[in-house]
């Protein structure tokens, strides 16, 4: 062998060309994949599960976390198997997912769209993850659904509530099983008909981003089609801590209820803030004044306290519920991790078990026979009854809850309780509809 | 003018955080010469004084409820606090009730003591290292201790009620002869009157003590004094251990207006240093006087009438102001002559 050939230009062109192999993602690296990204070759197939480990909504995080652990044990033919006895589909045995043994492995989301993405992509990149689930952001579940449609796997989300993500942002290779805001809307509006009456005048605080826009597009039109005033609509950034000053000039505004189109701390605090202000001890326009919190988690009711008692809102889920699929999963969690499951928690489990058992009915982890295999789905034995899987726009159609804050709570996870369940013909929608348009489905992108 | 009253209230109310924190940190720069962006951090701590309080009185006796079920379907466990059992349900459920001002008695030791061991065991390294070294490592202490105490407390909020007493709030209308309503949570005025309490103890031991004229002479001439034979960085230490105390006092206070979480020091952290460079690096008077201005101008600038006009003016008010100020009061409203000037 003779170094005399190897001349600088020779060497400049093939360090270029070896670099720029290297620096491919390995999805696009024919090692990385067999027809489809991440095609699994050994015995075991790796989740990801992208959940916010750090940041204000941690502790949803480790909720989810938990229940997908707990996932991974039922496929994995560990522990009662929770709903897997109840879910209507049988294809799933407890032997793994087409007889490969379940592993997972977690990113941290931090609640932030970029810090999502870099997680979801070093998920899929670096530890061969095929399906990513999980998060509690519906700016975060957009972002990592864009990443999973670029690189070819699925993205099961998990908590995200905007119009958008099965909306103007939905995409082939993504499905949402948690409710939107159109859902809550139609599942609220008939409730505070009852309670509050058509004649009402609204005032809005708003989360400054595509949940809360969307939220109270739809809580306005659903609310006004009854009757209501919208009087105002105040957009709040989503970092703000103090609400009192907006709060403040809801007192003489003329409104007589609060719609607080926020999540997590920013609910906290923005509905801390108005019990503080008296609203809920005011009259205004000769009647009392009501607070409304259209998205309720049971932990955003914990950490509010007393002041959710007699406030309305709605769930996807509730562990109050006394179908046997809700019953098998409150039992198995409870007993694993000692408290009931969120319902972050719930649908993190539930996409999950849906993901392995599409893959088991369609004998394939290619991410096309995935989605071929979800959509116009339709099972039972999850928690919310029978449910769809629309082809349209991977948007899940199932019964919504409507809860109201516990006014005596017998222990610390006992802070809300089911108002109504509204059956699922009350809030379906056309795929058409003009607060999901703007969007395509796309074709499914299986990374090859 | 209603609207006018009710946010120029709320400025009060939220100038009165700001100016308890920026005063805290004016006073370990003014003192020690330290950027500390541990201070938020700091208040926070006092934040979950009141919450472990709360734990406290709250420990519990558990009993299984031969009616009523827990979520498994066992036998719910009912809690019977011990001070309940001790003194009685009416005394023991008061005394829960005002965990929150009685937190002030755990705080004040507690948070002298957090301040003396961070100063005596990390800050003081660094008293001769470059500002940006401070920063650093000031900063990396922070998350330290909020990790400590999502560690502990977790990351959810906690609810942290002010006493029953405080619950509601006062009409100010009928007061200013108005004809419509202008309610302001009590506890928001209990803050505010708090506040101006702490805010006047500091200057007062500062000018009237012989102990604070001491600091105050260290303050404009640090090596004078040591050369006196004054043991100034001594004093320099229990400084800042009382202003720690003043930042975690601002903090126990604060729990009941918003449930505590660990991520709060880090909210205030960034406005609270706005705070101190408009009103001076340094300068006690200065701190105060911008807490105030900075905390009504911000919520002025939250009115709807003046969002109309200038959408999200709320939310740059304050820097616009603080580049205002730079620009024509390069030292801030009360900043000394050398103080950060090479």
């Amino acid at each position: 062998m003779s170094f005399s050939k190897l001349t600088r230009r020779g060497l400049i062109k093939t360090g270029a060309v070896a670099s720029a192999g290297l620096a491919l993602p390995t999805y696009l690296r024919a090692d990385g994949h067999s027809g489809f990204t991440n095609a699994p070759t050994g015995s075991t197939v790796t989740l990801g599960f992208n959940v916010p480990q750090t940041g204000p909504y941690a502790e949803e995080g480790l909720d989810e976390l938990r229940a997908q652990e707990l996932a991974v044990q039922h496929l994995n033919g560990e522990g009662d198997g929770g709903m897997l006895n109840t879910f209507s589909s049988k294809a799933l045995k407890g032997n793994g997912i087409l007889g490969k043994k379940v592993e997972f492995v977690t990113g941290d989301t931090q609640t932030k769209s970029d810090a999502a993405r870099a997680s979801a992509k070093a998920m899929i990149e670096k530890d061969g993850a095929i399906m990513i689930n999980g998060g509690s952001s519906s700016g975060v579940a957009v972002a990592v659904q864009g990443l999973c449609q670029e690189a070819g796997v699925i993205f099961m989300a998990g908590l995200t509530h905007s119009n958008d993500t099965t909306g103007k942002d939905k995409k082939a290779n993504g499905f949402r099983h948690f409710f939107n805001g159109y859902m809550s809307a139609a599942a609220l509006a008939p409730v505070l008909n009852n309670a509050y009456g058509s004649d009402r005048r609204a005032y809005h605080l708003t989360a400054d981003y595509t949940w809360g826009w969307t939220q109270q597009e739809s809580i306005a039109a659903a609310t006004e089609a009854m009757g209501w005033e919208t009087v105002n609509n105040v957009l709040t950034p989503l970092a703000s801590t103090d609400f009192s000053s907006y709060i403040a000039p809801v007192l003489n505004s003329g409104a007589d209820v609060l719609v607080l189109n926020h999540y997590g701390g920013n609910m906290v605090n923005s509905l801390t803030n108005a019990v503080q202000f008296g609203l809920l001890d005011k009259e205004v326009n000769g009647k009392k004044f009501e607070i409304v919190v259209p998205l309720y988690s049971e932990l955003m009711a914990a950490g509010a306290g007393k002041n959710v008692e007699g406030v309305i809102g709605s769930m996807n889920w509730n562990w109050q519920l006394q179908d046997e699929g809700s019953k098998a999963f409150t039992k198995s969690f409870g007993e694993k991790y000692g408290r009931p499951p969120s319902n972050s928690a719930h649908t993190c489990y539930v996409q999950t078990l849906l993901y392995a058992d599409a893959v088991e009915r369609a004998g394939s982890f290619n991410p096309c026979a995935v989605v071929e295999a979800l959509e116009g789905f339709e099972f039972d034995g999850m928690g919310n009854g029978p449910t769809l899987y629309r082809a349209d726009d991977h948007q899940c159609f199932k019964d919504v809850l409507v809860m109201k804050g516990k006014e005596n709570p017998s222990s610390e996870y006992d802070t809300l309780e089911i108002v109504e369940v509204t059956p699922v013909e009350q809030v379906t929608y056309e795929p058409d509809h003009p607060m999901f348009a703007g969007g395509q489905l796309g074709s499914c992108n299986p990374g090859a | 003018m209603d609207a006018i009253i009710l946010q120029f209230l709320n400025g009060l109310d939220k100038g009165s955080a700001y100016a308890l924190i920026a005063l805290g940190l004016t006073l370990i720069f003014g003192t020690l010469g330290v950027v500390n962006f541990a201070h938020g951090a700091l208040f926070m701590i006092g934040a979950f004084c009141s919450v472990t309080v709360q734990r406290i009185l709250t420990l519990s006796t558990e009993t299984l409820s031969e009616t009523q079920k827990d979520f498994l379907g066992n036998p719910l466990k009912i809690k019977t606090p011990y001070v309940e059992s001790w003194f009685g349900p009416e005394v023991g459920a008061a005394i829960i009730d005002w965990s929150v001002p009685l937190a002030i008695l755990l705080a004040i030791p507690v948070m002298l003591i957090v301040g003396f061991v961070m100063e005596r065991g990390l800050i003081k390294h660094f008293y001769k290292r470059p500002h940006a070294d401070q920063i650093l490592v000031t900063f990396g202490l922070a998350i330290v201790l909020q990790e400590v105490i999502k560690y502990f407390y977790g990351a959810n909020p906690i609810p942290t009620p002010a006493p029953a007493a405080f619950v509601g709030s006062f009409d100010f209308g009928p007061l200013l002869g108005l004809d419509t309503s202008l309610a302001y949570p009590y506890w928001r005025l209990v803050y505010f009157a708090f506040s101006a309490v702490i805010i006047g103890a500091v200057f007062a031991f500062l000018q009237f003590t012989t102990f604070g004229m001491v600091v105050r002479a260290g303050m404009a001439d640090r090596e004078t004094v040591g050369l006196l034979g004054i043991d100034i960085d001594r004093r320099f230490t229990i400084m800042f251990g009382i202003a720690a105390a003043v930042a975690g006092l601002a903090g126990v206070m604060y729990a009941p207006i918003n449930s505590p979480n660990y991520h709060m020091g880090m909210d205030f952290l960034v406005l609270s240093f706005v705070v101190v460079v408009v009103g001076g690096m340094g300068s006690l008077p200065g701190a105060v006087l911008a807490g105030f201005m900075l905390g009504i101008l911000e919520s002025l600038a939250s009115m709807n009438e003046v969002k109309n006009i200038l959408p999200g003016i709320d939310q740059i008010i304050i820097y616009v102001v603080a580049i205002v100020i730079l620009l024509t009061r390069p030292r801030g409203l009360m900043g000394r002559k050398g103080v950060m000037e090479e």
